[in-house]
Order: structure tokens, then sequence, then C-alpha cells
């Protein structure tokens, strides 16, 4: 059993690749040099107790820091080797098309079903005609697992949506702008058990055309939707490798006690 | 934060605890039948033999109860890790002891013909394979509940003495039933005493690699050489 804070094991493409990534809000230091590759049509699991960092480090994948005034990234992460931060960064906006995030807490705009799902689409002007917009939400929705679920009340308030379909809402919305990577924080944390199983079952959908990152506290939702698992703690990542070495035999002393809830 | 031996949940450390204090008391057991089947052997007590034979349930008793702790830890704690393994290798183990202590019941009652007829001289090498193989399971066990590694590694190299020691031992009883065809009877009992003895030593070499894997989190993957040229013996070549 290791001790020490592990190498990488190496993934077969590196979709996004994070090096020396370090966060400072204000004084405090949350992330201490992060190398992580993001494998390319893999599902990452980010997993540790609060205050870890993951979420810290899944913000940083798409900007979203930015937004927190008191934040300062330094490191590279690049997306198919381009930079995201510095004077060469990627424009935020842009980054954030190619680079989709769904939320904890279910958040579809108080508009309806359709206008969430062409919101994206809309502002990035990615369409060309109402047909092909209209088609652009169906398969969003398709993709998403619920359009036999709201196609005849496209029309009515996302909001008015169960909490299961709300988030898979969200999903369709991130998805509508064909990104290439989604993350996701926590995104069952706040549904029952077969909302959360319809979620799993789309992500495992998903990863066909897309890269995902989820952030969990949930031990067994990280072994039963990742192949890559990736063990932060106090602000440093301990282990990463595949999820089923990680959850059979993890070669780092503070993996084994977290996973199997030694921690205290 | 630390990390502690402990889990968070005490009741979780109390079932894993539940299922080590049964393997525990299950090795135990198995180990007493072994030796009071050669026992009863060497000193043709009869009165031993019969008891070995009763107790036998026992040893399924606990093996009824590892599984039934098993599957409950396994539904209800969804164990990960070292967690994990030490579950399932506890399951493993206890198939492995219920089988042990099978051979050693079958022993005792071979033991109670064998106890009838003239005594013979392979019984000597026998007994002295059946104390290999005590022995072998002994510090298999030990090694298994004091989760080390490297000791059942031992373990697992030493059978290949006991497979040296039963392929001579069958050429011996070969040779004495040649010699001296009144015995076939009961040499071919002290054949199936062998049999089932070097059997033990097969499981002890499993709960040796059981014990690595508890340990190490990896199988052991090379094949340990085998050197049971019986199958051989008496051919034309």
């Amino acid at each position: 059993m290791r001790d020490e804070t592990q190498a990488q094991t190496p993934v077969a493409t590196a979709k996004m690749s994070a090096r020396g990534v370090e966060v400072h809000y204000a004084a405090k230091r949350a992330l201490h040099g992060i190398d992580l590759d993001i494998g390319a049509g893999e599902v990452t699991a980010l997993i540790g107790p609060s205050g870890c960092g993951k979420t810290t480090f899944l913000r940083c994948l798409n900007r979203m820091n930015d937004t927190i005034a008191s934040a300062r990234v330094s490191g590279s992460i690049r997306l198919d080797g381009e930079e995201l931060y510095g004077p060469e960064g990627l424009d935020p906006v842009l980054l954030r098309m190619r680079v989709g995030m769904v939320f904890q807490k279910p958040n579809p705009f108080p508009k309806s079903i359709y206008d969430n799902v062409a919101f994206g689409p809309r502002i990035h002007g990615l369409f060309q005609s109402k047909d092909e917009l209209d088609h652009v939400v169906h398969m969003a929705l398709e993709r998403a697992g619920l359009w036999h679920e709201v196609k005849d009340r496209l029309d009515q308030q996302g909001t008015g949506l169960s909490g299961g379909q709300q988030q898979r809402l969200c999903i369709a919305r991130a998805i509508a702008v064909q990104p290439e990577v989604i993350l996701m924080d926590e995104p069952c944390s706040a549904l029952d058990p077969i909302a959360t199983a319809k979620v799993e079952e789309l992500i495992d959908e998903l990863r066909d055309n897309f890269t995902i990152v989820i952030v969990t506290h949930s031990m067994q939702q990280a072994a039963r939707v990742s192949q890559r698992t990736a063990f932060f703690h106090l602000g440093d990542l301990v282990e990463v490798g595949p999820t089923e070495r990680i959850f059979t035999a993890p070669e780092h002393r503070l993996t084994q006690g977290y996973i199997t809830g030694r921690f205290g | 934060m630390t990390i502690g031996e402990h889990h968070i949940v005490k009741s979780y450390d109390e079932e894993l605890r539940k299922l080590d204090d049964a393997l525990a008391r299950m090795g135990g057991l198995a180990e007493a039948q072994l030796s009071a089947a050669i026992e009863a052997l060497t000193n043709r007590d009869i009165d031993l033999a019969q008891r070995v034979m009763n107790d036998d349930g026992k040893v399924d008793a606990c093996e009824d109860f590892i599984n039934e702790q098993t599957v409950r830890v396994l539904a209800l704690r969804a164990p990960v890790a070292d967690d994990l393994r030490s579950v399932i290798c506890a399951l493993k183990v206890a198939g492995d002891l219920e089988r042990v202590a099978d051979h050693a019941a079958n022993c005792a009652k071979r033991s109670l013909v064998i106890s009838q007829m003239q005594p013979v001289a392979p019984m000597r090498s026998l007994a002295r394979m059946g104390k290999l193989v005590s022995e072998l399971l002994k510090e298999v066990l030990d090694a298994y509940l004091g989760r080390d590694a490297e000791r059942a590694l031992a373990v697992r190299n030493r059978d290949q003495e006991v497979d040296d020691l039963y392929s001579s031992l069958f050429r011996e009883i070969l040779t004495y039933m040649m010699e001296d065809p009144r015995t076939i009877t009961v040499c071919s009992h002290l054949m199936f005493v062998a049999k089932n003895i070097e059997r033990v030593g097969d499981h002890a070499t499993n709960i040796a690699e059981m014990t690595y894997f508890l340990v190490t989190g990896r199988s052991l993957k090379e094949q340990r050489p085998k050197r049971d040229t019986t199958p051989f013996e008496g051919g034309t070549e």
C-alpha cells in the first residue's frame, strides 16, 4: 500500500489534459498542482470528501472559475492540444460550447421545454431554418431519453417537469450545441433512485459521442458509470486509474480508506 | 481528516469481524478433524474415528454461517477494495475448508476398515504425509488470519513436498501389494486415504493463493509446477 501521491496511468487518447493546475481562492490554495488526463470517449469520475477540490477542478475545465472574482487559476489545461488559459487561451464562450456543463440541482430556464433546448443553438446561431432547429431540439431530447415523455407538450414550462425529467432536460440543453465534453457536477444528488438510474443509463449512452467528466459523492455511482476514477484529497490528486482497479485493489492507503468508509 | 483502522460505521466492522471469527473457528475445526483422522488411522482408534465422522456436521454448519454472512455483507454493505476482497476470500476459503473436513471424515471412515486388518508398513509414510499436510494447513490458516502474503507463498511452495511424498507413497503401496496380494484390500483403502490427504494439501494451496489475493489485490498468475507423477505410474514406458 502506497503513501505518496501517485503517478498517472496513461489514457489511450487524452481529450483534455491538465498539468500543474493550481487554484487559489484569495489566499487559500484549493488545488495543489493537478496533473490529470481526461480520456476521449470515456467517463472519468472525480471522487473525494467535501472540500477536496474535485468540483474546483471540474470548473477549471470550462473556465467556470472565471466567474468567481477571488479565484486564480494557474498551470495548463488543454482541449485537443489547445490551451484554455493565458493570453493564447480559448474564448470562454466558445470553450463552453465545446465543454458543456450539467449542475447538481436541475436548473431549467423558466421557459418552455422547447426553448430550453433551443437556447444554446439560438445564441450560437447553429441552424439555418426553423425545421433545422426543430430537428436539433428533437435529437437532443431523443438522446437525453426525454423525447417520448415530452413530445406532446414542448410548449409547456420546463420547470413543470419532475426533478429527474428536469435533469435530463438540462442534459438535452447541454448536448443541443454538440459539445465535445460534458462536465457533470453531482447530477443525481437531487434525484430518486429511478431517476438516477435513468441518468446513469443516459451517461452510458452519451459516452459513444461525448467525453464525460462527473463529480459524484456516491462511490457506487462512480463505480457504475465511469471507466476511470480519480481520487482527490485536500487539493491533491491522490490516485487515478481504471475504475475497476480503484474499487477492487486501490494502490493508495488514502483511496482505500475513503472508498471503504474508514475516513474520519 | 485521517485514515483509521476502523470503519466510520461501527456495525460494518462488527459484520466483517464476524466473518473472520467464523473462519478462524472453522479453520480450527477442520485442522482438528484432519489431525484426529490421522491419529485414528495410526493408533487404530475406532472411537476417535467415529467422533471425526460425527463432527463433520459442525464444519458444515460453519460453512453455512459464512455463506449467509457473506451474502448479507454483500447485499447490505456493498463492500469495495480490501473489504470486498476479504468477503470474497472468506466465501472461497470456507469452501476449501469444508472440503478439507470432508476428506478428513473420509479418512476416518476408511480407518474403521483399515483398523480391522493386519497393519502394513506404508502406514508409516502415510502418517508422515498426514503430519506434513496438517502442518501446512495450520500454517496457511495462520497466514490467512494474520494477512501475511509472504508466509502464504511459502506454504504454496511447500505443496511440492506433499506431491513428492504422495508419489513415493503411491509407488510404495503398489510394490507392497505386488509382493503380498493378501494386502490388496487394506492397501487400496490406504491409497484412497493418501489421495484424500494429498487433496487437503491442494486446498491449503488454494487458501495460500486466496491469502495472496486478499493482501495484495493481485491474483497469482504463474502456475505452480505440479510434480504428482502418479497418473503415469505403472505405464508401459
